[in-house]
């Protein structure tokens, strides 16, 4: 009975397209796309950087980031929450219950993913073609920009499974953004927030529109990476 | 050539991440801490607009236990605190990290519990009777266990009923340390008792086999308080914005305000800013 309930209430919220209702998904996707492209901004190279670089303790390097993937979302939204705070180092920057804060912390929460990742898809591409690009007069660093490219579709999933943590955690957003009406309310904390209302059609519902949402970017990534695995051959 | 197409990429990204990063800083605002119970009722829906159409000031709610708000304000993360937890205001001020602190309104707990009544205490007027019948039956009760203000009051009673809780815990008692819609969630799934607070409750939807069992009895008040978090303390707090949602929430319009917030015919929350000792 519930399940319909909460099956109606997600198509209403579909079709109505009730304004606040939009406001909440366009700030979930806005802070979890921004998360998701500054940890690729940051963790590409770094993952490629450390898939082709030697140095002493790099295998402790490697092990401690993996590790950080399963990084508790509300530890990562705690440590966040100190630095931002006004008593934090960070505080005069004011950031503290804001979407940024919500940024930063996902961003702390994609980070090890996309390094990790990005690592291992590297390094494999490495070992093959480290002769041939020597050969071709590419050697060491110049040859990251041709191996991320090599590496796209692989690294692409492993963007996704980054998209995939963010936009489901709830603990780390809700910390440092404080689930504010019209301000810093996702979809996760709306649903946290309509469970403790009892409202629990309507955080169900939210539920489905989450995941509607989540299927719906992995298919256009799916089918932009079919396309583009045709075109280049 | 690929080395274009990466800086091409790279570019393209900061422009998409720049205006995301740029659009957290709108014009005036001001931050609140306030208790779970003043949003999941829905008061601060009702308010706000009111107040932001009146001064243009956004006021942003985040809602905690009392403990944890009061908590809030003293890092300096919020401009004013909204609580209901009198000993606790007044050490905050006491302390130095509030200016003063203002009455409000009250509300008042009920307690709440199954229709089926194990413990025998349904219409009872006193709630330190029915605390202790509770306790005799080792019937099932939730606690917040969260530092609220709710928390504090259902300690305040324990008191009163001459209960040592620390010591008479039991598999009865379970501190659930969350918001008053987590414990009123649990207590309905497992038919339990637990004290909730009336505006609460009244905007609860699962209620299942719950109901009021025992109200009315002055020890269950519950007064609500405001204060402006001390900007010597704290030199970046909006003094003047601050200042005026707490003038306006105990001017005759704010007051006026806060009776208007029904549910289904029923006041929520009784303002009482004039109230003397309030």
């Amino acid at each position: 009975m519930d399940i319909t309930a909460a099956f109606s209430e997600a198509l209403q919220l579909i079709l109505g397209a009730d304004a606040k209702f939009l406001q909440i998904v366009g700030l979930s996707l806005r802070v979890t796309l921004t998360a998701v492209l500054l940890a690729a901004l940051i963790g590409l190279p770094l993952g490629a950087w450390l898939a082709i670089s030697r140095f002493s303790g790099r295998a402790l390097v490697i092990v401690f980031v993996n590790g950080l993937m399963g990084l508790p979302p509300v530890v990562a939204g705690l440590v966040v929450f100190l630095l931002l705070s006004r008593a934090g180092p960070l505080g005069s920057w004011g950031l503290l219950f804001t979407p940024t804060a919500m940024v930063i912390a996902q961003t702390v929460l994609v980070l090890p993913i996309v390094i990790a990742l990005t690592r291992g898809t590297i390094e494999e591409l490495w070992r093959e073609y480290r002769e041939h690009l020597a050969s071709l007069g590419v050697n060491g660093w110049r040859a990251v920009p041709t191996l991320l490219w090599d590496g796209r579709f692989a690294l692409a999933t492993g963007l996704l499974a980054g998209f995939g943590r963010a936009s489901a955690e709830v603990g780390a957003v809700l910390i440092v953004g404080g689930n504010i009406a019209n301000y810093t309310r996702t979809m996760t904390t709306t649903i946290a927030l309509e469970t403790s209302k009892g409202d629990l059609p309507l955080a169900l519902g939210l539920g489905i529109v989450l995941m509607a949402l989540t299927l719906l970017i992995n298919a256009l990534a799916f089918g932009a990476s079919r396309i583009g695995q045709r075109f280049a051959g | 050539m690929l080395d274009r197409r990466v800086t091409l990429g790279i570019a393209g990204a900061l422009l998409l991440v720049a205006p995301a990063l740029a659009q957290t800083q709108p014009n005036r605002f001001i931050t609140v801490s306030s208790t779970t119970s003043t949003t999941d009722s829905g008061l601060f829906t009702h308010l706000l607009p009111i107040f932001q159409v009146k001064t243009g000031i956004e006021v942003r709610v985040v809602s905690q236990g009392t403990g944890q708000a009061l908590d809030t304000g003293r890092r300096g993360d919020a401009d004013v605190v909204f609580v209901h937890a009198r000993a606790q205001e007044v050490k905050f001020v006491e302390d130095g990290f509030g200016v003063e602190r203002k009455a409000v309104m009250y509300n008042d707990f009920v307690l709440i519990g199954p229709k089926a009544d194990p413990a025998g205490i349904k219409g009872g007027k006193d709630i330190v009777a029915a605390l202790k019948a509770v306790q005799a039956k080792g019937s099932l009760f939730i606690s917040r266990g969260d530092k609220s203000g709710t928390h504090a009051a259902e300690l305040n009673l324990w008191k009163a009923a001459e209960i040592d809780i620390e010591k008479a815990k039991g598999p009865w008692y379970r501190e659930i340390g969350q918001g008053m819609g987590a414990a009123l969630n649990m207590a309905s799934a497992q038919d339990g008792y637990v004290l909730a607070d009336r505006a609460t409750w009244l905007n609860f939807r699962n209620r299942g086999d719950l109901d009021i069992l025992v109200e009315g009895d002055r020890r269950l008040f519950n007064q609500y308080g405001v204060i402006l978090v001390n900007p010597a303390k704290h030199p970046h707090v909006k003094q003047a914005d601050g200042q005026a949602f707490i003038d306006w929430l105990v001017s005759p319009d704010g007051q006026k305000a806060i009776a208007d917030y029904k549910i289904g015919g029923q006041s929520l929350f009784f303002p009482n800013a004039t109230q003397p000792g309030a």
